[in-house]
Protein backbone atom coordinates (compact mmCIF):
# COMPACT_ATOMS: atom_id res chain seq x y z
CA UNK A 1 0.00 0.00 0.00
CA UNK A 2 2.83 2.37 0.94
CA UNK A 3 4.62 1.12 -2.16
CA UNK A 4 1.79 2.26 -4.42
CA UNK A 5 1.59 5.60 -2.66
CA UNK A 6 5.32 6.18 -3.13
CA UNK A 7 5.04 5.37 -6.83
CA UNK A 8 2.14 7.76 -7.19
CA UNK A 9 4.16 10.59 -5.63
CA UNK A 10 7.25 9.68 -7.63
CA UNK A 11 5.43 9.33 -10.95
CA UNK A 12 4.09 12.89 -10.81
CA UNK A 13 7.59 14.24 -10.32
CA UNK A 14 9.05 11.89 -12.92
CA UNK A 15 6.61 12.60 -15.74
CA UNK A 16 6.62 16.36 -15.22
CA UNK A 17 10.41 16.25 -15.15
CA UNK A 18 10.40 14.31 -18.42
CA UNK A 19 8.05 16.85 -20.00
CA UNK A 20 10.26 19.74 -18.90
CA UNK A 21 13.40 17.99 -20.10
CA UNK A 22 11.98 18.10 -23.64
CA UNK A 23 12.53 21.86 -23.47
CA UNK A 24 16.26 21.61 -22.76
CA UNK A 25 17.83 23.76 -25.47
CA UNK A 26 14.41 24.98 -26.63
CA UNK A 27 13.46 27.54 -23.97
CA UNK A 28 12.26 30.97 -25.16
CA UNK A 29 15.43 32.63 -23.83
CA UNK A 30 18.60 31.35 -22.18
CA UNK A 31 17.50 32.21 -18.62
CA UNK A 32 14.19 30.39 -18.97
CA UNK A 33 15.84 27.45 -20.67
CA UNK A 34 18.22 27.11 -17.70
CA UNK A 35 15.38 27.59 -15.22
CA UNK A 36 13.19 24.89 -16.74
CA UNK A 37 16.09 22.46 -17.03
CA UNK A 38 17.02 23.09 -13.39
CA UNK A 39 13.46 22.51 -12.24
CA UNK A 40 13.39 19.32 -14.28
CA UNK A 41 16.58 18.22 -12.55
CA UNK A 42 15.17 18.94 -9.07
CA UNK A 43 12.04 16.96 -9.91
CA UNK A 44 13.94 13.92 -11.17
CA UNK A 45 16.06 14.10 -8.01
CA UNK A 46 12.94 14.16 -5.83
CA UNK A 47 11.48 11.28 -7.85
CA UNK A 48 14.67 9.29 -7.31
CA UNK A 49 14.46 9.68 -3.52
CA UNK A 50 10.92 8.29 -3.67
CA UNK A 51 11.79 5.45 -6.05
CA UNK A 52 14.81 4.51 -3.93
CA UNK A 53 12.57 4.31 -0.89
CA UNK A 54 9.96 2.37 -2.89
CA UNK A 55 12.52 -0.32 -3.81
CA UNK A 56 12.60 -1.27 -0.12
CA UNK A 57 8.86 -2.05 -0.24
CA UNK A 58 8.66 -3.79 -3.61
CA UNK A 59 7.64 -7.47 -3.49
CA UNK A 60 9.26 -7.97 -6.89
CA UNK A 61 12.57 -6.48 -5.66
CA UNK A 62 12.96 -4.19 -8.67
CA UNK A 63 15.67 -1.54 -8.64
CA UNK A 64 15.18 2.19 -9.02
CA UNK A 65 15.65 2.21 -12.80
CA UNK A 66 13.28 -0.70 -13.31
CA UNK A 67 10.61 1.07 -11.29
CA UNK A 68 11.02 4.35 -13.12
CA UNK A 69 11.65 3.09 -16.60
CA UNK A 70 10.17 -0.31 -17.39
CA UNK A 71 6.67 -0.42 -15.95
CA UNK A 72 3.77 -0.69 -18.42
CA UNK A 73 1.70 2.46 -18.92
CA UNK A 74 -1.26 1.36 -16.78
CA UNK A 75 1.04 0.99 -13.75
CA UNK A 76 2.01 4.67 -13.77
CA UNK A 77 -0.05 6.60 -11.23
CA UNK A 78 0.70 10.21 -12.20
CA UNK A 79 -2.13 12.67 -12.69
CA UNK A 80 -3.15 13.70 -16.21
CA UNK A 81 -2.01 17.30 -15.62
CA UNK A 82 1.70 16.49 -15.70
CA UNK A 83 1.54 14.58 -18.97
CA UNK A 84 -0.12 17.42 -20.90
CA UNK A 85 2.05 18.65 -23.80
CA UNK A 86 4.28 21.72 -23.73
CA UNK A 87 2.36 23.49 -26.59
CA UNK A 88 3.94 26.91 -25.88
CA UNK A 89 5.62 28.73 -23.00
CA UNK A 90 2.23 29.82 -21.61
CA UNK A 91 1.10 26.19 -21.31
CA UNK A 92 4.42 25.22 -19.73
CA UNK A 93 4.08 27.95 -17.10
CA UNK A 94 0.40 27.36 -16.32
CA UNK A 95 0.90 23.58 -15.99
CA UNK A 96 3.92 24.23 -13.78
CA UNK A 97 2.16 26.79 -11.64
CA UNK A 98 -0.93 24.61 -11.09
CA UNK A 99 1.33 21.74 -10.11
CA UNK A 100 3.75 23.79 -7.99
CA UNK A 101 0.93 25.16 -5.83
CA UNK A 102 -0.22 21.59 -5.23
CA UNK A 103 3.30 20.24 -4.74
CA UNK A 104 3.99 22.97 -2.20
CA UNK A 105 0.83 22.22 -0.19
CA UNK A 106 1.30 18.47 -0.43
CA UNK A 107 4.94 18.46 0.71
CA UNK A 108 4.17 21.04 3.40
CA UNK A 109 1.72 18.51 4.85
CA UNK A 110 3.88 15.46 4.17
CA UNK A 111 6.72 16.79 6.35
CA UNK A 112 4.48 15.73 9.27
CA UNK A 113 4.07 12.15 8.02
CA UNK A 114 4.45 9.47 10.67
CA UNK A 115 6.67 7.65 8.21
CA UNK A 116 10.05 9.18 9.05
CA UNK A 117 11.70 8.52 5.72
CA UNK A 118 8.79 10.03 3.82
CA UNK A 119 8.85 13.07 6.12
CA UNK A 120 12.59 13.48 5.46
CA UNK A 121 12.09 13.28 1.69
CA UNK A 122 9.31 15.88 1.95
CA UNK A 123 11.46 18.22 4.05
CA UNK A 124 14.26 18.05 1.53
CA UNK A 125 12.01 18.43 -1.52
CA UNK A 126 9.96 21.27 -0.06
CA UNK A 127 12.93 23.67 -0.07
CA UNK A 128 13.28 23.15 -3.82
CA UNK A 129 9.55 23.28 -4.53
CA UNK A 130 9.28 26.70 -2.85
CA UNK A 131 11.79 27.99 -5.37
CA UNK A 132 9.85 26.45 -8.28
CA UNK A 133 6.63 28.00 -7.08
CA UNK A 134 8.19 31.44 -6.89
CA UNK A 135 9.44 31.07 -10.46
CA UNK A 136 6.17 29.86 -11.98
CA UNK A 137 4.03 32.31 -10.00
CA UNK A 138 6.20 35.25 -11.11
CA UNK A 139 5.78 34.22 -14.72
CA UNK A 140 2.00 33.91 -14.27
CA UNK A 141 1.99 37.55 -13.16
CA UNK A 142 4.46 38.82 -15.70
CA UNK A 143 2.78 37.22 -18.69
CA UNK A 144 -0.81 37.60 -17.49
CA UNK A 145 -0.33 41.26 -16.65
CA UNK A 146 1.91 41.75 -19.69
CA UNK A 147 0.96 42.56 -23.25
CA UNK A 148 -2.39 41.85 -24.90
CA UNK A 149 -0.81 38.89 -26.70
CA UNK A 150 0.88 37.38 -23.62
CA UNK A 151 -2.36 37.82 -21.68
CA UNK A 152 -4.34 36.05 -24.39
CA UNK A 153 -1.84 33.17 -24.58
CA UNK A 154 -1.97 32.71 -20.82
CA UNK A 155 -5.75 32.79 -20.81
CA UNK A 156 -5.85 30.13 -23.56
CA UNK A 157 -3.49 27.94 -21.58
CA UNK A 158 -5.54 28.34 -18.40
CA UNK A 159 -8.75 27.50 -20.25
CA UNK A 160 -7.09 24.43 -21.82
CA UNK A 161 -5.67 23.13 -18.54
CA UNK A 162 -8.43 24.09 -16.11
CA UNK A 163 -10.04 20.63 -16.26
CA UNK A 164 -6.91 18.87 -14.93
CA UNK A 165 -5.96 20.07 -11.42
CA UNK A 166 -9.17 18.62 -9.89
CA UNK A 167 -7.69 15.14 -10.09
CA UNK A 168 -4.85 16.17 -7.76
CA UNK A 169 -7.32 16.25 -4.86
CA UNK A 170 -8.97 12.86 -5.46
CA UNK A 171 -8.30 10.24 -2.83
CA UNK A 172 -7.67 6.61 -3.82
CA UNK A 173 -8.73 3.84 -1.43
CA UNK A 174 -5.08 3.28 -0.48
CA UNK A 175 -4.55 6.95 0.22
CA UNK A 176 -7.56 7.00 2.52
CA UNK A 177 -6.17 4.17 4.62
CA UNK A 178 -2.68 5.68 4.71
CA UNK A 179 -4.02 9.14 5.52
CA UNK A 180 -5.96 7.74 8.48
CA UNK A 181 -2.74 6.17 9.72
CA UNK A 182 -1.00 9.56 9.48
CA UNK A 183 1.36 8.41 6.74
CA UNK A 184 -0.16 9.95 3.60
CA UNK A 185 -1.61 13.40 3.07
CA UNK A 186 -5.36 13.70 2.74
CA UNK A 187 -5.11 15.65 -0.51
CA UNK A 188 -8.85 16.38 -0.55
CA UNK A 189 -8.22 18.81 2.32
CA UNK A 190 -5.74 20.78 0.22
CA UNK A 191 -8.18 21.79 -2.50
CA UNK A 192 -9.58 24.88 -0.78
CA UNK A 193 -6.12 26.30 -0.08
CA UNK A 194 -5.01 25.53 -3.60
CA UNK A 195 -8.02 27.27 -5.06
CA UNK A 196 -7.59 30.30 -2.88
CA UNK A 197 -3.92 30.68 -3.87
CA UNK A 198 -4.60 30.13 -7.56
CA UNK A 199 -7.55 32.51 -7.71
CA UNK A 200 -5.50 35.21 -6.00
CA UNK A 201 -2.72 34.76 -8.55
CA UNK A 202 -5.12 34.83 -11.51
CA UNK A 203 -6.70 37.96 -10.19
CA UNK A 204 -3.37 39.70 -9.65
CA UNK A 205 -2.30 38.58 -13.14
CA UNK A 206 -5.50 40.08 -14.62
CA UNK A 207 -6.51 36.65 -15.89
CA UNK A 208 -10.09 35.39 -15.92
CA UNK A 209 -11.14 32.45 -13.76
CA UNK A 210 -12.71 29.77 -15.98
CA UNK A 211 -16.29 28.85 -15.10
CA UNK A 212 -15.99 25.07 -15.54
CA UNK A 213 -16.08 22.89 -12.44
CA UNK A 214 -15.96 19.47 -14.09
CA UNK A 215 -12.57 17.76 -14.10
CA UNK A 216 -10.72 15.09 -16.05
CA UNK A 217 -9.70 12.01 -14.15
CA UNK A 218 -7.96 8.66 -14.67
CA UNK A 219 -4.22 9.06 -14.16
CA UNK A 220 -4.24 8.01 -10.52
CA UNK A 221 -5.98 4.79 -11.59
CA UNK A 222 -3.52 4.17 -14.42
CA UNK A 223 -5.82 5.36 -17.20
CA UNK A 224 -3.82 7.93 -19.12
CA UNK A 225 -4.26 10.38 -21.98
CA UNK A 226 -2.97 9.61 -25.47
CA UNK A 227 0.14 11.65 -24.66
CA UNK A 228 1.43 9.17 -22.11
CA UNK A 229 2.39 6.49 -24.63
CA UNK A 230 4.57 8.96 -26.50
CA UNK A 231 6.25 10.13 -23.30
CA UNK A 232 6.99 6.56 -22.24
CA UNK A 233 8.23 5.54 -25.69
CA UNK A 234 10.96 8.12 -25.45
CA UNK A 235 11.61 7.80 -21.74
CA UNK A 236 11.77 4.01 -21.70
CA UNK A 237 13.59 3.44 -24.98
CA UNK A 238 17.07 2.95 -23.57
CA UNK A 239 16.10 0.54 -20.79
CA UNK A 240 13.91 -1.47 -23.14
CA UNK A 241 16.42 -1.62 -25.99
CA UNK A 242 19.39 -2.27 -23.69
CA UNK A 243 18.01 -3.75 -20.44
CA UNK A 244 19.84 -2.79 -17.24
CA UNK A 245 22.16 -0.33 -18.95
CA UNK A 246 23.74 2.20 -16.63
CA UNK A 247 25.54 5.44 -17.38
CA UNK B 1 44.75 0.94 11.94
CA UNK B 2 43.70 4.15 10.25
CA UNK B 3 41.84 6.32 12.75
CA UNK B 4 38.64 8.25 12.17
CA UNK B 5 40.66 11.46 12.36
CA UNK B 6 42.92 10.24 9.58
CA UNK B 7 39.89 9.36 7.45
CA UNK B 8 38.48 12.85 7.97
CA UNK B 9 41.89 14.21 7.01
CA UNK B 10 41.75 12.22 3.75
CA UNK B 11 38.17 13.32 3.08
CA UNK B 12 39.04 16.96 3.76
CA UNK B 13 41.10 16.90 0.55
CA UNK B 14 38.23 15.70 -1.65
CA UNK B 15 36.70 18.63 -3.53
CA UNK B 16 33.30 19.44 -4.99
CA UNK B 17 33.38 18.45 -8.67
CA UNK B 18 31.41 21.54 -9.74
CA UNK B 19 33.03 24.12 -7.44
CA UNK B 20 36.52 22.64 -6.99
CA UNK B 21 37.57 25.40 -4.60
CA UNK B 22 35.28 23.86 -1.96
CA UNK B 23 36.07 20.63 -0.17
CA UNK B 24 33.22 18.29 0.75
CA UNK B 25 33.95 19.35 4.29
CA UNK B 26 33.44 23.04 3.47
CA UNK B 27 30.20 22.13 1.74
CA UNK B 28 29.00 20.26 4.83
CA UNK B 29 27.93 17.06 3.11
CA UNK B 30 29.92 14.53 5.14
CA UNK B 31 27.70 13.36 7.97
CA UNK B 32 29.45 10.39 9.53
CA UNK B 33 32.55 8.22 9.30
CA UNK B 34 33.00 4.77 10.73
CA UNK B 35 36.24 2.78 10.53
CA UNK B 36 35.25 -0.87 10.75
CA UNK B 37 38.61 -2.56 10.18
CA UNK B 38 41.97 -2.04 8.49
CA UNK B 39 40.42 -2.31 5.08
CA UNK B 40 36.78 -1.44 5.70
CA UNK B 41 35.24 2.00 6.18
CA UNK B 42 31.77 3.48 6.11
CA UNK B 43 31.02 7.07 5.04
CA UNK B 44 27.65 8.78 5.26
CA UNK B 45 27.09 11.72 2.96
CA UNK B 46 24.09 13.88 2.20
CA UNK B 47 22.80 15.45 -1.01
CA UNK B 48 22.83 19.18 -1.59
CA UNK B 49 20.00 19.53 -4.15
CA UNK B 50 18.01 16.33 -4.85
CA UNK B 51 18.91 16.36 -8.52
CA UNK B 52 22.49 17.55 -8.21
CA UNK B 53 24.47 15.54 -10.77
CA UNK B 54 27.65 16.05 -8.75
CA UNK B 55 26.46 13.63 -6.07
CA UNK B 56 27.57 10.47 -7.86
CA UNK B 57 30.90 12.04 -8.76
CA UNK B 58 31.45 13.00 -5.10
CA UNK B 59 30.84 9.42 -4.01
CA UNK B 60 33.29 8.20 -6.67
CA UNK B 61 35.94 10.70 -5.55
CA UNK B 62 35.53 9.67 -1.91
CA UNK B 63 35.88 6.05 -2.92
CA UNK B 64 39.05 6.77 -4.90
CA UNK B 65 40.67 8.76 -2.07
CA UNK B 66 39.95 6.07 0.51
CA UNK B 67 41.11 3.30 -1.82
CA UNK B 68 44.46 5.05 -2.25
CA UNK B 69 44.67 5.20 1.54
CA UNK B 70 44.41 1.41 1.71
CA UNK B 71 40.73 0.70 2.20
CA UNK B 72 39.26 -1.97 -0.06
CA UNK B 73 35.74 -2.14 1.34
CA UNK B 74 34.23 1.32 1.17
CA UNK B 75 30.55 1.70 1.96
CA UNK B 76 29.10 5.07 1.04
CA UNK B 77 25.52 5.64 2.09
CA UNK B 78 23.29 8.64 1.53
CA UNK B 79 21.39 10.19 4.38
CA UNK B 80 18.75 12.87 3.78
CA UNK B 81 17.92 13.89 7.31
CA UNK B 82 18.69 16.43 8.67
CA UNK B 83 18.31 17.98 5.24
CA UNK B 84 21.24 19.94 3.86
CA UNK B 85 20.82 23.70 3.79
CA UNK B 86 23.35 26.42 3.00
CA UNK B 87 23.74 26.86 6.78
CA UNK B 88 25.96 23.76 6.59
CA UNK B 89 28.54 25.69 4.55
CA UNK B 90 31.57 26.33 6.72
CA UNK B 91 32.80 29.92 7.32
CA UNK B 92 36.03 28.89 5.58
CA UNK B 93 33.96 27.65 2.64
CA UNK B 94 32.17 30.99 2.38
CA UNK B 95 35.51 32.83 2.27
CA UNK B 96 36.83 30.47 -0.42
CA UNK B 97 33.71 31.02 -2.54
CA UNK B 98 34.16 34.77 -2.40
CA UNK B 99 37.82 34.56 -3.46
CA UNK B 100 36.81 32.23 -6.29
CA UNK B 101 34.33 34.82 -7.61
CA UNK B 102 31.09 33.34 -6.27
CA UNK B 103 29.06 35.39 -3.79
CA UNK B 104 28.28 33.25 -0.70
CA UNK B 105 24.65 32.75 0.45
CA UNK B 106 22.89 35.71 2.06
CA UNK B 107 20.69 35.32 5.14
CA UNK B 108 17.39 35.42 3.27
CA UNK B 109 15.66 33.28 0.64
CA UNK B 110 14.36 36.37 -1.15
CA UNK B 111 16.49 37.25 -4.15
CA UNK B 112 15.23 40.83 -4.11
CA UNK B 113 15.91 41.46 -0.43
CA UNK B 114 19.18 39.55 -0.25
CA UNK B 115 22.21 41.76 0.19
CA UNK B 116 24.61 40.16 -2.24
CA UNK B 117 28.10 41.58 -2.32
CA UNK B 118 29.96 41.71 -5.63
CA UNK B 119 32.92 39.30 -5.24
CA UNK B 120 34.99 41.50 -7.58
CA UNK B 121 34.66 45.01 -6.13
CA UNK B 122 32.72 44.45 -2.90
CA UNK B 123 29.82 46.71 -3.89
CA UNK B 124 26.44 45.91 -2.38
CA UNK B 125 24.67 47.49 -5.36
CA UNK B 126 23.94 44.29 -7.22
CA UNK B 127 20.90 42.91 -9.00
CA UNK B 128 19.45 39.55 -9.93
CA UNK B 129 19.78 38.62 -13.62
CA UNK B 130 18.56 35.01 -13.55
CA UNK B 131 17.00 33.01 -10.69
CA UNK B 132 18.65 29.87 -12.01
CA UNK B 133 22.29 29.49 -12.96
CA UNK B 134 24.91 27.09 -14.28
CA UNK B 135 24.26 24.62 -11.44
CA UNK B 136 21.30 23.95 -9.13
CA UNK B 137 22.89 25.87 -6.29
CA UNK B 138 23.53 29.16 -8.11
CA UNK B 139 21.73 32.22 -9.46
CA UNK B 140 23.17 34.88 -11.74
CA UNK B 141 23.73 38.41 -10.48
CA UNK B 142 25.27 41.57 -11.87
CA UNK B 143 27.18 44.32 -10.09
CA UNK B 144 25.83 47.80 -10.76
CA UNK B 145 29.13 49.36 -9.74
CA UNK B 146 31.75 47.44 -11.76
CA UNK B 147 29.11 45.92 -14.09
CA UNK B 148 30.59 42.41 -13.80
CA UNK B 149 28.10 39.54 -13.86
CA UNK B 150 28.78 36.91 -11.19
CA UNK B 151 27.42 33.71 -9.68
CA UNK B 152 25.56 33.80 -6.39
CA UNK B 153 25.42 30.66 -4.24
CA UNK B 154 21.70 30.79 -3.35
CA UNK B 155 20.48 30.68 0.21
CA UNK B 156 18.73 27.31 0.49
CA UNK B 157 16.73 26.25 3.52
ZN1 LIG C 1 31.41 44.87 -8.65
Amino acid sequence: MLFKYLLQLADNQLILSQRLSELCGHGPALEQDIAITNISLDLIGQARLLFQYATKHDDQKRNEDQLALVRPENEYRNVLLVEQPNVDFAHVIVRQYFYDEFNFLNYSALVNSKDEELAAIATKSLMEVKYHLRFSRNWMLRLGDGTAISNQKMQDAIDDLWAYPGELFEMTADEQVLAKAGVAVDVSTLQENWKEAVLATLQEATLAIPEGTWHQTGGKKGIHSEYMGHILAEMQFLQRAYPNQTW
Amino acid sequence: MTTIEQVYEILSKVTDPEIPVLTLDDLGVIRDVNVISDDEVEVKITLTYSGCPATDVMAGDIRAALFVAGFTKINITHVISPAWTTDWLSPKGREKLKKYGIAPPAATLSLQEAIVECPQCGSKQTKIISEFGSTSCKALFQCENCLEPFDYFKCHR
